[in-house]
C-alpha cells in the first residue's frame, strides 16, 4: 500500500534518494519533450509550436488515470496524497504574474532548470532572476501577507466542488484535452513559422 | 521525442512521485530553498526574525536537505543525460535572430523575477501547482493552470518582438 514514505517509516536518506531519482526522471522527461528550448515553449503563445499543451495535458491525464487505477485496486491511498490548498486571490494573482514572466523569459522554473542542464545561458540568467524573485517575495512578505493568506478555501477538489465523481470528471477532462489537441494541431498549421521551427 | 510520448513519460514520473512520496513534482520550491538557505547562511538573525524565513529553520535542519531540493538536483542530472543522448549539450544563448543577446538576457532575467515571485504567491509553479495540482484534481491546480496560460496569452502581444 502506498504512498510508501507516509505509510512505512522510511529512513531519511531513502526519502531523499527517492526525491533525487524522481528528479532525474523529471529532468529527463522535460528535456526529451523539447522543453529545454525557450523558443519552442514560447511557440505556445504565438501558435507556431504547441508542444507545451500536448505534453502538459497528456502528463496530467496519465498521472490522474494512473493514480485512480492504483487507488481502485487498493494499491494507493489517495487521501494521503497532497492536494494543493486553494487561496482565492493568491492563486489567481500569482498565476497572472507567472504568465507575464513566462512570456518575457520563455521559461517556467522547471523548463528553465531543464534548459540549464544542457548549457543554455539564458536559462541560467532566468533562474538567477528567479532566485531574486523568491528573495523579493520573502522580503515583501509582511506587506502582501494579507493577500497571500486571504480567501483560504483549503485543499478543495474540483470533482467535489462540481458535485460529480472523480471518474466522471476525469472523462470530461480527457474529452476537453482531445478537443484542445485538435485545436493545437490546427493552430500549428495556421500560425506556422518555418523560419523558427526549422531552427529548433 | 513525440510530445504525446514525452507527456506519457512525464505523467509516469509524476505518478511515481505520488506513489512513493505522496506528493507531486516541483521546481520553483527548489529555487526558494536555495534562497532560504543562502539568507540563513549570510544573516541568520534576519532569517530567524522574518515571518517568512523562520518557518524553514524551525526543525533545525538545512532547507537544502529536503525532498524538493534533492529532486531539483536530480533534474539537472536527468536533463544532462537526456541532452547527452540527443546530442543537445551546448553552451548557448537561445533567442530570435531579430534581438540582441543583451535584450534576450535582460528579459530572461525579468521573466525569472516575475515567474518565481508569482509562484511563491500561488504556492507553486507550472510543475508543483498546475501540473501536479491537476493530477490530484485540486481546484488550485486548475485555477493556476488557467491563470498562467490565460495571462501569458494576454501579455503575448506586448512581448511578441522577443519571439516572432
Amino acid at each position: 500500500m502506498a504512498p510508501l514514505s507516509i505509510l512505512s517509516e522510511l529512513p531519511e536518506w531513502l526519502n531523499l534518494l527517492i526525491g533525487f531519482l524522481v528528479g532525474i526522471g523529471f529532468g529527463f522527461a522535460l528535456e526529451q519533450a523539447g522543453f529545454s528550448s525557450s523558443r519552442k515553449l514560447a511557440g505556445m503563445f504565438y501558435g507556431y509550436d504547441t508542444t507545451v499543451l500536448k505534453v502538459f495535458f497528456t502528463a496530467a491525464i496519465v498521472a490522474l488515470v494512473g493514480s485512480q487505477l492504483l487507488s481502485y485496486f487498493g494499491l494507493l491511498n489517495l487521501n494521503l496524497v497532497f492536494v494543493n490548498h486553494y487561496y482565492l486571490g493568491a492563486t489567481l494573482i500569482g498565476g497572472t504574474i507567472m504568465g507575464a514572466g513566462f512570456v518575457m523569459g520563455g521559461f517556467c522554473p522547471g523548463t528553465g532548470i531543464s534548459a540549464l542542464s544542457i548549457g543554455k545561458i539564458d536559462a541560467l540568467v532566468f533562474l538567477i532572476g528567479g532566485m531574486l524573485g523568491a528573495f523579493l517575495f520573502a522580503e515583501t512578505y509582511p506587506i502582501i501577507q494579507t493577500l497571500a493568506l486571504g480567501g483560504y478555501k483549503g485543499p478543495v477538489r474540483i470533482d467535489e466542488w462540481m458535485g460529480v465523481s472523480s471518474g466522471v470528471f476525469t472523462m470530461i477532462l480527457i474529452i476537453v484535452a482531445v478537443g484542445l489537441f485538435w485545436i493545437a494541431e490546427l493552430a500549428e498549421k495556421k500560425y506556422s513559422r518555418k523560419e523558427i521551427t526549422s531552427d529548433l | 521525442m513525440n510530445p504525446y510520448i514525452a507527456g506519457i513519460l512525464l505523467g509516469l514520473v509524476l505518478l511515481a512521485a505520488m506513489f512513493f512520496s505522496g506528493r507531486g513534482l516541483g521546481a520553483s520550491g527548489g529555487l526558494k530553498y536555495t534562497v532560504v538557505a543562502a539568507v540563513g547562511a549570510i544573516d541568520k538573525e534576519h532569517a530567524m526574525k522574518s515571518p517568512y524565513y523562520s518557518k524553514y529553520f524551525e526543525d533545525g535542519k538545512s532547507p537544502l536537505k529536503s525532498w524538493l531540493a534533492l529532486e531539483v538536483l536530480g533534474m539537472i542530472l536527468g536533463g544532462f543525460i537526456s541532452g547527452a543522448i540527443s546530442g543537445r549539450l551546448k553552451f548557448k544563448i537561445e533567442k530570435s535572430p531579430k534581438i540582441s543577446n543583451n535584450k534576450r538576457l535582460l528579459f530572461a532575467f525579468l521573466g525569472g523575477v516575475f515567474f518565481v515571485y508569482g509562484a511563491q504567491l500561488a504556492r507553486g509553479c507550472t510543475s508543483g501547482a498546475a501540473l501536479s495540482g491537476m493530477a490530484v484534481l485540486s481546484v488550485a491546480g486548475f485555477v493556476t493552470m488557467i491563470s498562467i496560460f490565460g495571462s501569458a496569452y494576454l501579455f503575448a502581444w506586448f512581448f511578441r518582438k522577443l519571439w516572432i
